[in-house]
């Protein structure tokens, strides 16, 4: 298991357990965490999974592929550490990634 | 004053479960004429997903979004429905009783049908424009921000700021470059997911300075009285910028909405309708709900789970349509009849 940490547009912050394999947005939405909608359910098709990458985790999360950069532009206010959580797949150097929600989703 | 169409069953959506019901009504003789807002046939299908892979449509181990609804077209093509794209419905009066239906439906292009029963498969409701989240953009929409472009003529002498990365935002930059006062377009990348011939065409009209490209995202809108004086924009840098401009143009994608049928008198459970399970009627006779739109006990949002409801919806359609008919259960394997209709025996 990894731990993967949310800090929320008002500054809360809540942890939860995420299993290798699956996605940053699996892990928020299975545990309720607010601020990500996830309509599309991980297709990279709606952009409402869309989270900022705290910046010392920046090289290890990567950065997002040519198609999830298509997506990214429906998104609003996005930043060079924009990223979309259900492109980001959990494994255990990830343990303690820390990830903001954006004010909105698009 | 336009003339009014007739038909035995209007299907409100051309997504995957709306044209496949044209099937099934098709086998029992009735003919469908079904409208949708987008200006192409497919719902989410087609729309969001035409190149992903679907992997849980009986029978096809895999088929892409766009694959399965060129082949549901080919599938309904003997039952000949007419479409109207490009018009959303809105409003439905009632004109009928409880045993013999009949509906009275307008679009937002004024067509106007008469409907004997009304198969609404809407999906997660009509696609329109997502609005993009800048404080008071509603404030400016009724001069100044527009999501859609309806007659060019509103933008001749002005200045137009376009924003997005797409063939919406490529398509009218080029459109609108020659008829606006100055056309800008902007986009939070250098990198266009539009067709590259139209961004050539776009970089060529920069390079002769008909036209200005900046790359960034609108932050905050200044004006008055509704009337859009400038956008004040952030680029990757956090450097801030402002564009003068008197029309905006966002294309940010689209979002699906319930829209006018929130206001027909169904019984609504959270935007979804509520159907029952064995002919997915509403609350009100004749109206009936299938696909992602209705809402019952179990209701799995699934494409094969679209097709079943529309199935036994015909069967009750057929019901008010042909009211003294002899209902016969029948195969296309071995039903002659049937065979006929399909324009295969
Ligand atoms: C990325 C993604 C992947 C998916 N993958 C799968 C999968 O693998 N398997 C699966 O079974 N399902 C999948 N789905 C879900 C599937 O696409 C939906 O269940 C299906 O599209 C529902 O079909 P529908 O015909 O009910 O509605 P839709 O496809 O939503 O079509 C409804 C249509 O109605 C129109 N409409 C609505 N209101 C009006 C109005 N008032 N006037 C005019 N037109 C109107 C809309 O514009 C739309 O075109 C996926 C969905 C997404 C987004
Ligand atoms: S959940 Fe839709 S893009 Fe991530």
């Amino acid at each position: 298991m990894a731990k993967i940490q949310f800090i929320d547009f008002g500054g809360t912050a809540r942890t939860v357990e995420a299993e290798p394999g699956s996605t940053v947005m699996e892990a928020a939405i299975k545990n309720g965490v607010p601020g990500i909608e996830a309509e599309c359910g991980g297709a990279c098709a709606c952009a409402t999974c869309h989270v900022y990458i705290e910046p010392d985790w920046q090289e290890k999360v990567g950065a997002p592929s040519s198609m999830e950069e298509d997506m990214l532009d429906f998104a609003y206010d996005v930043r060079p550490n924009s990223r979309l959580a259900c492109q980001i797949t959990v494994n255990t150097d990830l343990d303690g990634l820390t990830v903001r929600t954006p004010e909105k989703q698009a | 004053m336009t003339e009014t169409i007739k038909t035995d069953c209007l299907i409100i959506g051309a997504g995957p479960v709306g044209l496949f019901a044209v099937f099934e009504l098709g086998l029992l003789d009735i003919r469908a004429h079904v409208v949708d807002i987008l200006d192409k046939i497919g719902g989410q299908c087609a729309e969001l997903y035409p190149e992903k892979p679907i992997y849980d449509i009986p029978g096809f181990p895999t088929v892409t979004g766009q694959g399965l609804i060129d082949n549901l077209m080919k599938q309904i093509e003997p039952f000949g429905p007419t479409f109207h794209l490009n018009e959303m419905v809105a409003e439905m009066q009632s004109l009928g009783t409880p045993t013999a239906p009949l509906f009275r439906v307008k679009t937002n292009a004024d067509t106007i049908f008469e409907a004997k029963t009304i198969l609404i498969a809407a999906g997660g409701g009509s696609f329109q424009p997502k609005k993009p989240p800048i404080p008071e953009i509603e404030t400016y929409e009724r001069e100044s921000v527009y999501y859609a472009v309806r007659k060019i003529e509103t933008f001749r002498g002005r200045s137009v700021l376009i924003v997005g990365g797409g063939d919406s935002a490529l398509d009218w930059t080029l459109n609108l470059a020659p008829v606006a006062k100055r056309v800008t377009l902007m986009h939070r990348r250098d990198d266009f997911r539009a067709a590259p011939h139209s961004v050539e065409q776009m970089r060529a009209l920069v390079r002769d300075g008909a036209m200005d490209l900046r790359i960034g995202q609108a932050t905050k809108l200044e004006g008055q009285n509704g009337r859009l004086e400038k956008v004040l924009c952030r680029d990757n840098d956090g450097g801030e910028f402002a564009v003068e401009c008197d029309a905006m143009l966002p294309f940010f994608g689209l979002t699906m909405k319930l829209g006018p049928i929130a206001d027909w008198g169904l019984s609504l459970h959270e935007n979804l309708i509520p159907a029952d399970t064995e002919k997915f009627e509403t609350s009100v006779p004749g109206i009936f709900a299938i696909g992602d739109i209705n809402t019952y006990p179990g209701k799995l949002k699934l494409i094969l789970s679209g097709f079943h409801e529309g199935a036994l919806a015909a069967q009750k359609v057929q019901r008010y349509v042909y009211p003294d008919r002899r209902v016969t259960f029948q195969y296309t394997t071995s039903s002659t009849s049937l065979q006929k209709k399909l324009g295969v025996a």
